[in-house]
């Protein structure tokens, strides 16, 4: 690639969800985004951004449809770098119990779980949680956690746009990067596997700091191009 | 949780507007640039309404929803005069994160199932237009409160909830623009009614009225327009080049904001806080900090 090539993102089309918001935070850092079904374009991309909002079920049938399950199945287990955002997180998991059972593209051991109306105190909450919450260290005293992550340079507490009825549980706790309370129930916001960074809130739309997660993908792209 | 604190912005052709009680729409500028302030102070959403609705202008709401989603990284809700599902994708594509839809939804509540299966309920808020009747109850209102619908409020929310709608946008047509407050009997009864987040419009004049709609009514987020632009207009008064866009004699004058008590966004976060309602703050988690 010359100098001034950008590396190039693979923003996954398949009808869900707020690409536009994705590309624009990816083209706001430096980067070229493509919002894209086709397999080739996924494939020869720098990084696949997996976003969406929606049901799980609906989202699985979608790819299938477009038969893009083996292509992402690949991504995923390659060396580049594959983030999933909100549902994208959501279907990176083994299954998922939204309204029924459904299996998910198995790229993170794990489950979808639904969020039952947590409670605050006396009151109980609106789902879906629909607001700014923290994004956690999900242990104590653990120094920097986030760094070398897509996380880096943000600190313990940083709020993150969340718009979510269901949640992940990984099965092996150490992939947990992050953690969010939202009423009694703290789940999963944030997870590292291999090449797969997803999170449950909404970077793109959560001003200064989550553009700062584009840039940690920018940066790392830049590096090995 | 944090309660969301939503700058409403009217907009007519290229311009914000802002309607007033009985007197129709004055002009107060361009809103990509109201949008940005609220942005910069730590606005939570950004909640557009087109409105004058009809197909005639259209095309200059989507170039701002457009140029607003490059430069603005918060959710933004598009609403008015979307009548079908062609309507929805298109803003979606403009760059909106939400829709927001009323007379639609009321004429053919089936188009709420059918555009949250297709882009996720999320993506779906029902705007309600509420009007009290001499009987006590609330009927629902569209086209800015002009046409009756027969409808009753409480009834057509739980049916937006079961639809499948993400939340819902509750305005009072009769204390829309009075700056009194916003109706705490209405928005308490919707609220307490239906599972998902409500958001409180029409009516905040000042930042008492907020905390009411969130300690007294149990609102999820609360969306304003006069105390948020007034602000604003103030602070930009001595700036000769707002004083070319806008159309800001009568604010100059007093006339029509004597009810309202001007607040930049960070102040009301700043009352609400302090009044123990959780809200989030720009400078908590800061890159490096």
């Amino acid at each position: 690639m010359g100098e001034d090539s950008k590396a190039l993102v693979a923003i996954v089309d398949y009808g869900l969800g707020n690409l536009f918001s994705v590309k624009h935070a990816c083209e706001h850092v430096g980067l070229d985004a493509t919002v894209t079904h086709l397999k080739k374009e996924i494939l020869s991309a720098d990084a696949v951004i997996l976003p969406g909002v929606g049901a799980f079920s609906h989202a699985m049938d979608a790819l299938k449809h477009l038969d893009l399950v083996d292509t992402l199945k690949e991504v995923g287990v390659s060396s580049k770098p594959l983030v999933g955002i909100c549902l994208g997180l959501q279907l990176v998991m083994t299954e998922s119990y939204e309204f029924g059972h459904h299996e998910g593209l198995g790229l993170v051991p794990g489950r979808v779980v639904r969020l039952d109306r947590p409670i605050n105190f006396y009151e109980t909450l609106k789902v879906p949680q629909v607001c700014w919450n923290k994004l956690l260290y999900p242990k104590k005293d653990v120094g920097d956690f986030w760094r070398g992550t897509l996380l880096e340079g943000l600190s313990h507490g940083v709020f993150m746009h969340f718009v979510h009825s269901f949640y992940v549980q990984p099965d092996d706790p150490s992939m947990i990067l992050a953690t969010t309370q939202y009423g009694n129930v703290e789940f999963c916001s944030a997870l590292t596997c291999r090449n797969i960074f997803a999170c449950q809130c909404h970077p793109e739309r959560s001003g200064v700091h989550g553009l700062q997660v584009y840039r940690n993908l920018a940066m790392k792209l830049n590096l090995s191009l | 949780m944090t309660i969301r604190i939503i700058p409403r912005l009217d907009i007519k052709g290229p311009n914000l507007v802002k309607g007033i009680h009985l007197e129709g729409l004055r002009v107060l500028g361009k809103p990509e640039k109201f949008a940005r302030f609220y942005y910069e102070q730590g606005a939570d959403e950004l909640l557009y309404m087109d409105v004058v609705a009809s197909l005639y202008g259209r095309n200059n709401l989507l170039d701002i929803v457009t140029r607003t989603s490059k430069e603005i990284f918060i959710p933004l809700t598009v609403g008015g005069g979307l009548r079908s599902i062609g309507d929805i994708r298109t803003v979606l594509r403009a760059g909106a994160d939400k829709v927001s839809l009323n007379t639609a939804a009321v004429k053919n509540p089936e188009i709420i199932s059918e555009a949250a299966n297709k882009f996720g309920s999320s993506t779906i808020l029902v705007s309600i237009e509420a009007k009290k009747q001499p009987d006590g109850s609330y009927e629902v209102y569209t086209d800015n409160g002009r046409e009756r619908t027969g409808v009753n409020v409480f009834e057509w929310a739980v049916r937006v909830a079961e639809l499948g709608a993400g939340e819902i946008l509750v305005t009072s047509i009769d204390f829309e623009g009075t700056g009194k407050g916003f109706d705490l009997e209405l928005i308490r009864y919707v609220a307490a009614a239906v599972p998902i987040p409500v958001i409180a419009c029409g009516g905040a004049g000042q930042i008492e009225h907020v905390l009411d709609g969130v300690k007294k009514a149990g609102a999820d987020a609360v969306s304003m327009a006069s105390i948020f632009h007034y602000q604003y207009i103030q602070k930009c008064l001595s700036n000769d080049d707002y004083s070319s866009e806008g159309n800001v004699e009568f604010i100059r004058s007093g006339k029509d904001f004597t009810k309202i008590k001007g607040a930049s966004v960070y102040e009301v976060k700043k009352y609400l806080t302090e009044n123990s309602v959780s809200c989030r703050f720009l400078e908590q988690g800061n890159v490096n900090g």
